[in-house]
């Protein structure tokens, strides 16, 4: 378990979000994430993130799905069990290339949908701290993250001055865990039974 | 921002264009010295079948900008706005290239050698089973009459879709003025492509390329000889862009624009792949006679090495090299692989074409190579003078700021 301190606060509107990422990464804090309902066009480039590296592993379960197709169906049809399909030679290859195509696609598909699960952290029970239940609504919520030497109420009230709602401290687990959000962090309370009428 | 609206043309640029223009002038002249005042039917031919190659070929190419703008129009696109006017002015060649287009396939056509219109044979049809079948569509009325509709249709829904865009100059448009304005976009665009849909797509390369295997025919032609000049013709675009921006125009076209030209490029190489290959398997697995014909000089003969070297520079380095987002977002490899996938294009052609006409041997193509300079000289030359008719960024179009704002 790593726990860690974090400033978060709500901004509702994306023109008060843009100049709030560059003045809170000018002011020298780390920002955690931004956590925001639906893609922002230039916001990665805002907070300064790299490029994913997603497509290099595309890139190369592409090209091992066209090798194992070509040489398992070059084993297969030339040395270990050849056929004469209509007087072809045994290696023909362009009757291969549809299996070829279809192979190369499946493994970069299903392994990018695997390393895009693992990159974000996302499996059957696991869980992850997104810090506020709006964000995934209609506010953009962003969490810096603090040290030991941060004056929290220096950082609160900074936030603040940048347009952020709801602006607080929150101890919280940064990586990914197993087991179930307790009562304190369930975000929206506890579920009522609707009373008779 | 301050914008420079109006392109001059360079002096370094006009001296370019002539110079390939003489260039292109010398090669036809030589060609037709060498070959094409020959008795043999098969040398002259030789010579004419250069011309429609070229021709054919860079007509398709500067069509394939109108219809880029036309589908980007109908499909409500904003993005290409801001380099809107280079494809208008590279599409503003075609009435000038469909002129020559004319004159070489009617010369063709109508002329006593047959050699590479062989249907246009009257005598010969007559004792030819399959060519006498293909009468009705295969015949010289047709084929003068659909070539002419075709290219005076191409010039004037071209021409109207380039007034239309002009016409947004004048002043900002109100809410209303800019609806009616896309409404007569969408109208006149969706016309084009009709026609472009029964001519590009259809009958104009059975009529122009594939009627010169007569015998032979393949459903996947058409399609697969539109994806050709449409890669082509948007590198084209791309070319001039990039050409436009190192010279200090079109401000607002920034690298965004330029890695979604890359895509496009990407994106048709593979298509044309897919056409091309789509043809190719169906023909090797059936393995009929009358059907493999077609491909028996160019896989086996001596058109080997351009058959294999045209999936090299069509399919492979587009493949490899474009793939990468850096590079559809660097100025040099995106002109280099503009610049490679036109010659990989005419080299498509150049097989499509010529094995036909000499089928146990390689044409020396340093003439046809001459030639084709010449065209470049001539696009060159038209579209930078259709590029100073006009302001070089449609401002008041009601898209513009979706280009100006696009991201990627």
């Amino acid at each position: 378990m790593a726990e860690q301190k974090f400033v978060v606060g709500n901004f509702y509107d994306e023109a008060v979000l843009f100049p709030a990422v560059k003045k809170v990464r000018k002011a020298g804090y780390k920002i955690h994430d931004v956590f925001t309902p639906f893609p922002i066009h230039g916001l990665d480039k805002a907070m300064g993130l790299r490029d994913t590296s997603l497509h290099t592993a595309g890139f190369i379960y592409g090209i091992t799905g066209t090798t194992t197709a070509v040489t398992f169906i070059t084993w297969a049809l030339t040395t270990d069990w050849p056929l004469n399909f209509g007087g072809k030679p045994f290696f023909s290859l362009p009757a291969w290339i549809p299996i070829t195509f279809e192979l190369t696609v499946l493994f970069a598909a299903v392994g990018m949908v695997l390393t895009f699960c693992y990159l974000c952290q996302l499996a059957p029970f696991v869980k992850k701290d997104h810090f506020n239940p709006r964000s995934t609504d209609d506010t953009f919520v962003m969490a810096f993250e603090c040290t030991e030497k941060t004056n929290e109420a220096e950082a609160i009230a900074f936030l603040q001055s940048l347009g952020a709602q709801d602006v607080k401290v929150e101890v919280r687990e940064t990586r990914w865990w197993l087991g179930r959000y307790d009562k304190d962090t369930r975000p929206f309370g506890e579920q009522k039974e609707l009373e008779a009428v | 921002m301050a914008i420079r609206e109006h392109f001059e043309i360079p002096k370094r640029f006009n001296t370019w264009s002539f110079a390939l223009m003489g260039l292109g002038l010398i090669s036809i002249v030589l060609l037709y010295i060498t070959h094409g005042s020959s008795k043999d039917p098969h040398e002259s031919a030789r010579f004419w079948a250069s011309l429609l190659q070229n021709s054919v070929y860079f007509l398709l190419v500067v069509n394939a900008a109108m219809f880029f703008i036309c589908a980007t129009t109908l499909a409500w696109g904003g993005w290409q706005m801001s380099f809107r006017r280079v494809s208008e002015a590279v599409s503003a060649a075609v009435p000038v290239m469909g002129v020559i287009g004319v004159v070489i396939l009617l010369a063709i056509v109508f002329s006593d050698n047959h050699t590479i219109y062989h249907w246009a044979d009257t005598e010969h049809v007559q004792h030819d089973e399959i060519l006498n079948h293909k009468k009705g569509f295969l015949n010289k009325g047709f084929f003068t009459a659909w070539t002419l509709l075709t290219v005076v249709l191409w010039s004037v829904l071209g021409w109207k879709m380039r007034n239309l865009s002009r016409q947004s100059d004048g002043k900002q448009m109100s809410v209303e003025e800019g609806k009616k304005y896309m409404w007569k976009n969408t109208v006149w665009s969706a016309l084009y492509l009709v026609v472009f849909a029964l001519t590009v797509m259809s009958t104009i390369p059975w009529l122009w390329l594939m009627s010169i295997d007569a015998h032979w025919y393949s459903t996947m032609y058409s399609w697969y000889t539109f994806a050709s000049t449409f890669v082509a013709g948007v590198a084209l675009i791309t070319l001039f862009v990039v050409y436009l921006k190192n010279n200090g125009y079109l401000e607002y076209t920034n690298e965004e624009h330029l890695h979604d030209l890359g895509k496009f490029m990407f994106a048709f190489s593979i298509f044309w792949t897919y056409l091309w290959f789509s043809q190719y398997m169906l023909i090797w697995y059936a393995n009929i006679p009358e059907e493999t014909k077609y491909f028996e000089p160019r896989v086996q003969g001596p058109y080997k090495g351009i058959f294999f070297l045209n999936i090299i520079i069509n399919f492979i380095a587009p493949l490899l090299i474009l793939m990468k987002r850096d590079s559809k977002r660097n100025y040099t490899t995106i002109t280099f692989m503009a610049v490679l996938i036109i010659f990989g294009h005419w080299l498509d052609f150049f097989q499509m074409v010529h094995p036909a006409v000499s089928t146990d041997h390689v044409p020396m193509m340093l003439y046809d190579l001459g030639i084709a300079l010449g065209f470049v000289g001539l696009i060159m030359f038209l579209t930078a003078k259709a590029l100073t008719k006009a302001p070089l960024v449609p401002k008041n179009h009601p898209f513009f700021k979706e280009s100006v704002i696009h991201h990627t």
